[in-house]
């Protein structure tokens, strides 16, 4: 399994115009997948220990306590897998 | 008045808790909560009457067909239409308008003809009629909204004429909120000899509706937006329409008879008599006496008390949000010209992200196009965040909305 299956769910393509991406995490992943993530990216703001604004790479995306991410201006979810597959690694 | 409290007992799923909040459940324009006596009815169906329909003489199935037949004399009376005969039930308003589209229009629209709609509706009223124009050949002309999101009647005037054999509208939009006028809407319609089919999702639900009163020739509706189960909905036509009409799909439950002629090695079919000439199959019969209760329910409120609910809720909500520093109200600003669905956006932020920051404290509301891209595209908008009221919220809701909204604001 890989590392981005391993601990996603599901991404969706949300609609409208800004084509963001949501990522939903395992449940029971949750917690791991964003330990992961929050050593990797910079953190640019946290509110309430509940809300992740950060940046990687060129992206910079939002994550959720509530184990959901939301990347925004990315060209889609290949971009999107590999930049998973880094964060999550 | 309504009391919300003792509503909101009703609601099981309202006492959830979602990431650790109090559930607000602020989505009713894409479904509604069902009540538990809905839930009841289709529990108890299961439980005690189910068996197939109109097919039996046993004991169960003629109680099965007495409370499916009930529940489509119940759901005409609550829209005012002559009888069960003018209503026919259906997955939901978009299999209705695709019925209209598959059965009248196939048969009647030629290549000269128009088919005028507006470029407000739900994409289940576009779809369907750009689909069958490639087919039949006709054009589909999208009457103008004004820039906050109201139905420019003058263009809908400019653009009608004798060409015109179908005029598609929606009631209330799904966006914006806006009421049409389906009244004038109806005469302009008849003038030209045009028919009217009214897209009523998002009105059904939330106002009384006379579709009499309103004198139009095909009204949709969906009951999972009402209370009742998803699968279920309605299309209310005029009776010497639908007699007219050859029947949508082919089968069982739809047909008189069909006898099979020796000399032609063919069968000869005839039809039904209405409803069931569009009702082919086996029926959603849960679903729909799942929507009987629901009916009841909502009957037992009174569509004025709900409407008038709504109103309140929406009146409250135009004005707290002003409140917020970056927030921008989509749609007409002036709570008179719209039911309980307000969109926004916030400044700097996503649709998507709005929504799910507000899911974080439990709060669900729906962001993107809800299913109407042209009119956001007319708009100059990427998507909204949309928030849409119904029987079982409340002011507190609001105010807890307008709490997160400001926190929000300041990521
Ligand atoms: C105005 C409007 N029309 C049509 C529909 C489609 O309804 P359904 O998906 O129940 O067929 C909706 C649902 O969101 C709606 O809001």
């Amino acid at each position: 399994m890989s590392v981005v299956d391993n601990y996603v769910a599901r991404i969706d393509e949300a609609c409208g115009e800004e084509k963001d991406l949501i990522v939903i995490f395992k449940y029971d992943k949750k917690d791991e997948a964003i330990k992961k993530i929050l050593e990797k990216a910079k953190k640019e703001k946290t509110v309430s220990a509940m809300i992740f604004e950060l940046t990687f790479r060129n992206a910079s995306f939002r994550v959720y306590a509530t184990g959901k991410a939301i990347f925004r201006k990315l060209k889609g979810k290949e971009e999107l897998r590999s930049l998973l597959t880094e964060l999550l690694s | 008045m309504l009391d919300v409290d003792k509503i909101r007992e009703d609601f099981p799923i309202l006492k959830r808790k979602i990431n650790g909040h109090p559930l607000i459940y602020f989505d009713n324009a894409a479904t509604s909560q069902k009540p538990k006596q809905v839930i009841n009815a289709a529990v108890d169906f299961y439980e005690q009457h189910n068996a197939n329909i109109h097919r039996a003489v046993y004991t169960l199935s003629r109680e099965a067909s007495e409370l499916y037949e009930k529940a489509h004399e119940e759901v005409a009376s609550f829209i005012n239409a002559k009888g069960m005969e003018e209503t026919i039930f259906v997955r939901g308003t978009t299999e209705a308008i695709n019925l209209v589209a598959y059965t009248w229009g196939l048969r009647k629209l030629r290549k000269e003809d128009e088919v005028l709609a507006t470029l407000m509706e739900h994409h289940s009223n576009i779809v369907p009629w750009e689909n069958l124009s490639k087919i039949r050949g006709f054009r589909v002309k999208y009457a103008r909204i004004q820039e906050d999101g109201t139905l420019d009647y003058p263009s809908l005037e400019d653009m009608i004429s004798k060409k015109t054999k179908l005029v598609c509208v929606s009631h209330v939009s799904n966006v914006t909120g806006v009421v049409n006028d389906i009244k004038k809407i109806a005469k302009l319609a008849h003038e030209f000899d045009a028919l009217v089919l009214v897209d009523g999702a998002q009105s059904v639900p939330h106002m009384p509706v006379d579709v009499k009163g309103l004198d139009v020739d095909f009204f949709a509706f969906s009951g999972h937006k009402m209370l009742a189960p998803t699968g279920i909905g309605v299309l209310y036509g005029k009776r010497e329409l639908l007699e007219a009409m050859e029947p949508f799909h082919g089968g069982g439950e739809m047909i008189r008879e069909v006898s099979y002629d020796h000399s032609r090695d063919r069968c000869s079919i005839s039809w039904n008599e209405l409803p069931w000439k569009f009702e082919a199959g086996t029926p959603n019969s849960c679903g729909g006496i799942g929507l009987m209760e629901a009916v009841r329910y909502l009957k037992n409120i009174g569509m004025g008390n709900v409407a008038n609910h709504e109103k309140a809720l929406t009146d409250y909500a135009m004005g707290r949000l002003k409140e917020c520093e970056k927030i921008t109200v989509l749609g007409p600003k002036n709570p008179k010209e719209k039911c309980g669905i307000i969109p926004f956006n916030i400044e700097g932020m996503s649709s998507h992200d709005v929504a799910l920051l507000l899911d974080s404290y439990g709060i669900m509301l729906r962001s993107g196009f809800h299913c109407a891209q042209p009119l956001h595209q007319l708009l100059g908008l990427k998507s909204s965040a949309r928030a849409s009221f119904y029987i079982y919220n409340t002011k507190a809701e609001i105010d807890r909305l307008i709490m997160v909204l400001q926190e929000i604001e300041q990521v």
